[in-house]
């Protein structure tokens, strides 16, 4: 039987973005606006659905991160069920789930680096697109190309085994998990024939942070001048200080280091954050409520993480975490390209996670799920691979949604995009009336740092573009550049 | 002489109306095929295809991208698919003519394989396939299985 939900206001999401670009008389860049015409009608169509429905269903919102999105809504949903506020699930419980987000993390991460990242690294930004893209990458490079395809396949191996299947998974439930993993699974995991386990994904995910770290050596004004702006960072931390990608305490530091939000419960986030809305965009503005709009916008994802951490608790990503941080003298780095470091960093680490989940003997059995007295209101934050995703449902005496409120983690960074546009736009179009392929890649290089989620899993071919538009100082239209 | 390997590849987001044709396909495929003891035919859903399937039809020989569509004028179309490289913005999700381009690239080999067009009607955020969903579902159901039982062996 078909269920019907109705959503208000009635729209789709589009999967596209736009990028607005006004010039001044003297053909200065005067203001620039990357509008995401983002869905935003999800809190409304869960009003009314059962609560443990929430986590199969918020996948449907989206095909890129659906497990984020699972595993956030479960995690809420454990408050309500009286499972403890993010500590009190049973050790297979909690190491299930964390073995599928790190899985999660791991394949996210490493498409947007052979797929997205890597061809403007070897190519160039201003190189033909018709070579600038993973094709060329596997003509000229092609153990790269490989590794990128099956570290992206273990990573979704992960995913199936711990969450049941590849669409819709329903691995995390309310309080728990719904199953182990075999023996077979594991030991495929650990080890299976070359490439695919795990030994082989640290192996690689080392190389891919070396590959970075030399194309840095030779190409330091691009990855260390490229895009660069103070900004805040807000992530997860464990409450010892370490990254940790599932669970923690917020914590915020400023351009400079210094603690904005000091290790704050994330079920106050609402005393914390607040978001503003700006009438030329469908996706909010979020901001920390004391340091008000201006001043109080903050960036999430790999660079926010590795600025608001003390250490990573696993041995190969903490040594490369000290040497990016002695980059910057310790200090927060601000500079939007080592987004792509930071996230290499963060797949070594989710290997090496894996590895010592996989080992763990409470993924093959005990007790999957643990349940206590029930609560009206539930809050489950996420560092998903774009950043920290925020779940928050309250419910009725029927068990029926009644509220729920998303903030996902590309909304938290609409304001870095913005600026992150802006510099990129100053540099590049100044005094010019025409688009060309080189400015509207750049424009493109600066948005793709943030890995964000534009696309949508409604995907009827062809319909995904990004839309770049030049104006002049009386808002007419002078130019016009359209991805297809 | 053997069957050739073939995989029916559905994807979409069956929380997306029409969108899940694609996928709704494949299961249908996947029982029918399970039911007549076709081991040759094997299927796989996603919500959309990336990267890694280069790696999952590199072994196939023949392989049907089923998908819902709004480039088909009839309920349902096949359209042999050939190589391209054009890529799209985000990278997010890929079209089977890069998947097939990719396949070539990194394993020197691909299958024969065709786009599937299923035609959508709508794709709001409801449960299920609409009305004309479900009619395009059983009609392409029952073309590919004669496709499929003309492309076997018989035992």
């Amino acid at each position: 039987m078909n269920q019907k939900i109705i959503i208000e206001p009635v729209t789709r999401v589009e999967g596209h973005g736009k990028v607005t670009i006004h010039l001044d008389e003297e053909g200065n860049v005067a203001r620039t606006r990357l509008h995401i015409v983002e869905f935003r009608g999800f809190e409304r169509f869960v009003q009314g659905r059962p609560y443990w429905e929430m986590p199969v269903l918020v996948q449907r919102l989206c095909g890129i991160c659906p497990v984020s999105h699972h595993l956030a809504a479960a995690k809420a949903l454990d408050v309500i069920v009286g499972a403890g506020t993010g500590e009190g699930l049973t050790p297979t419980g909690e190491k299930m789930r964390r073995l599928m987000h790190y899985g999660q993390i791991f394949q996210s991460h490493t498409l947007h680096f052979f797929h997205l990242a890597s061809p403007d690294l070897l190519f160039g930004i201003d190189a033909d697109p018709a070579i600038r893209n993973i094709i060329g990458v596997a003509l000229k490079h092609k153990d790269l190309a490989v590794q990128g395809v099956m570290m992206r396949k273990f990573g979704q191996e992960i995913i199936k085994a711990t969450a049941g299947k590849k669409i819709h998974g329903t691995g995390a439930i309310p309080g728990g998990i719904n199953k182990h993993l075999t023996p077979e699974e594991r030991d495929m995991f650990l080890h299976g024939p070359d490439p695919l386990n795990i030994d082989k994904m640290i192996e690689w995910s080392v190389a891919a942070v070396d590959f970075f770290k030399s194309y840095h050596k030779k190409n330091k004004d691009l990855i260390d001048n490229f895009s660069v702006f103070p900004s805040n960072h807000l992530s997860l931390v464990r409450k010892d200080g370490a990254l940790d990608l599932y669970h923690g305490v917020l914590r915020a530091v400023d351009a400079n280091g210094k603690k904005i939000l000091n290790d704050v419960d994330y079920h106050d986030y609402l005393k914390y954050i607040d978001e503003e809305v700006r009438s030329w965009s469908y996706m909010k503005f979020p901001y920390l409520k004391h340091l008000g709009k201006e001043n109080g916008w903050y960036t999430v994802g790999p660079l926010a993480r590795l600025n608001t951490c003390d250490f990573i608790p696993t041995p190969l990503a903490q040594k490369e975490f000290e040497e990016f941080k002695a980059y910057t003298n310790g200090k927060p780095n601000n500079m939007s390209m080592h987004m792509h470091w930071a996230r290499l960093i963060e797949v070594l680490h989710a290997a090496e996670m894996m590895k010592e989940l996989l080992n763990d003997p409470d993924l093959l059995e005990g007790e999957l799920v643990v349940k206590g007295k029930k609560q009206y209101e539930g809050i489950g934050l996420i560092e998903a691979p774009r950043g920290t995703l925020f779940h928050h449902y309250r419910i009725n005496e029927n068990d029926q949604v009644v509220m729920a409120n998303l903030i996902v983690s590309t909304t938290n960074n609409n304001q870095p995009m913005n600026n992150a546009v802006n510099v990129v736009a100053k540099k590049m179009m100044t005094g010019q009336r025409e688009i060309t392929e080189a400015m509207k890649n750049a424009v493109e290089v600066a948005i793709r740092a943030y890995d964000p989620c534009l696309s949508c899993a409604t995907h009827a071919l062809g319909k995904m573009p990004l839309a770049l538009y030049l104006y002049d100082k009386d808002d007419n239209l002078i130019d016009e550049f359209i991805s297809q | 002489m053997s069957n050739p390997r073939i995989l029916i590849y559905g994807y979409g987001n069956p929380g997306r109306q029409d969108d899940g044709l694609g996928v709704f396909l494949a299961e249908e495929v996947e029982k029918w095929a399970r039911e007549n003891h076709l081991d040759h035919i094997r299927t796989e859903t996603n919500y959309q295809l990336n990267i890694e399937d280069a790696a999952e039809i590199h072994d196939a020989d023949i392989v049907i991208f089923a998908d819902a569509s709004l480039a088909t004028e009839e309920s349902f179309r096949l359209e042999k698919l050939q190589p391209s490289p054009r890529v799209e913005f985000t990278m997010h999700a890929v079209d089977p003519a890069f998947i097939l381009y990719l396949c070539d690239t990194v394993y020197g080999t691909i299958p024969e394989a065709y786009v599937l067009h299923l035609k959508g009607d709508s794709y709001e955020m409801y449960e299920g396939l609409t009305a004309k969903g479900q009619k395009v579902l059983k009609e392409a159901f029952g073309w590919i299985c004669s496709f499929l039982t003309s492309k076997s062996i018989p035992e």
